[in-house]
């Protein structure tokens, strides 16, 4: 057991900003807009630094793929108190098309290389709300995942995953190595503040190409069209029963 | 003006500034008002009230932490989970 966690970071539009289609409807748009660490990212992040305090891990390694500025969200991770990090460099198109399959490969190849015990990531990115990364990479390295977890325990090299299901709670029991994806409810991430950032400086950052990983980063996707969701149409208030049932008759509902 | 405490009090207003980047209302507004209180006591000199008010600054900073959390928990609930939640 190397004690060694990786955690995926990704680089999002910020969740408050209003989001606003592009003209061309390619996508949306992101120049200049705020970015900030996934949500749920940071819940990983904080789980995993979490370990690290209670000594049951040993180090805390922050993955994130894209361009120059995932090196900020990298920073942000080691602020919150990762030990350091590796920046995947994908950049133009390939950044564009970059999806689910294309970073599980990654983070399978490096979960190999730098012989990791454990994968925490979050259970999805809020811009493309996909809930596929975590799955996938357990899938390539055929490694146990406990997704959606709400409490993780670990015991030697035994994961007690407490998973939030549509019924409920499920409690799973599953060996390392192992991918874990983190929930809303896992814990309170603690927020990066300045003197954490300036600490945080003298941490490296590895730079990585996925070709360096034997990676290959094309799509089998093509994004036709983006939309924004439809407005919604105000209701309409009825006086009496019979009102109700004229106006159901004329939707054709009954 | 080379009060000891000075340098508390510049790394307390960086770390507030910092803060305000994420501020709801606007990182122009958090400045304004950031700057408003912090000249509005500008005079004082007594280093015990000096720390005193250098706390209430570090009291700010665990407020806004816990209004940022809140505010992107809920966000996040509402978004992603059904209300009998």
């Amino acid at each position: 057991m190397s004690g060694r966690v990786l955690v995926g970071v990704k680089r999002v539009i910020d969740y408050a900003v209003k989001i606003r289609v592009k003209p061309d409807h390619t996508g949306v748009v992101t120049d200049g807009v705020k970015h900030s660490m996934n949500p749920f990212c940071e819940i990983a992040v904080e789980e995993a630094v979490k370990l690290k305090e209670k000594k049951l891990i040993k180090e805390v390694v922050a993955v994130s793929c894209g361009p120059q500025q995932v090196q900020e969200t990298i920073r942000t991770a080691l602020a919150m108190g990762a030990d350091r990090g590796i920046h995947v460099e994908v950049s133009g198109k390939d950044y564009e098309t970059l999806g689910p399959l294309q970073v599980s490969k990654i983070l399978a190849a490096l979960a190999k290389k730098e012989q990791a015990d454990l994968i925490i990531l979050g259970k999805q990115a809020i811009d493309d709300d996909c809930n596929q990364t975590g799955q996938m990479t357990a899938a390539l390295l055929d490694w146990p995942q406990g997704t959606f977890a709400s409490e993780v325990t670990l015991d030697a090299d035994k994961l007690k995953v407490v998973r939030e299901i549509d019924g409920g709670l499920e409690t799973i029991k599953i060996k390392m190595p192992a991918v874990v994806t983190a929930d809303l409810r896992l814990n309170t991430p603690r927020y990066a503040t300045l003197p954490n950032i300036m600490k945080a400086k003298k941490k490296k950052i590895a730079n990585v190409k996925p070709a360096d990983l034997g990676v290959d980063v094309s799509s089998r996707l093509e994004v036709l069209k983006v939309d924004e969701p439809p407005q919604r149409q105000a209701g309409v208030k009825v006086e009496t029963v019979d009102d109700l049932v004229g106006k159901l008759k004329e939707a054709g509902r009954i | 003006m080379s009060n000891p405490l000075r340098g508390d009090v510049i790394r307390l207003y960086k770390n507030l500034l910092y803060l305000g980047r994420d501020y709801p209302k606007g990182t122009a507004y958090f400045r304004e008002r950031l700057k408003a209180a912090f000249m509005k006591n500008k005079d004082v000199t007594d280093p015990e009230k000096i720390k005193k008010l250098v706390d209430r600054g570090e009291f700010v900073i665990k407020e806004l932490e816990a209004l940022y959390f809140l505010r992107k928990y809920r966000a996040m609930k509402k978004r992603y989970y059904e209300p009998e939640h």
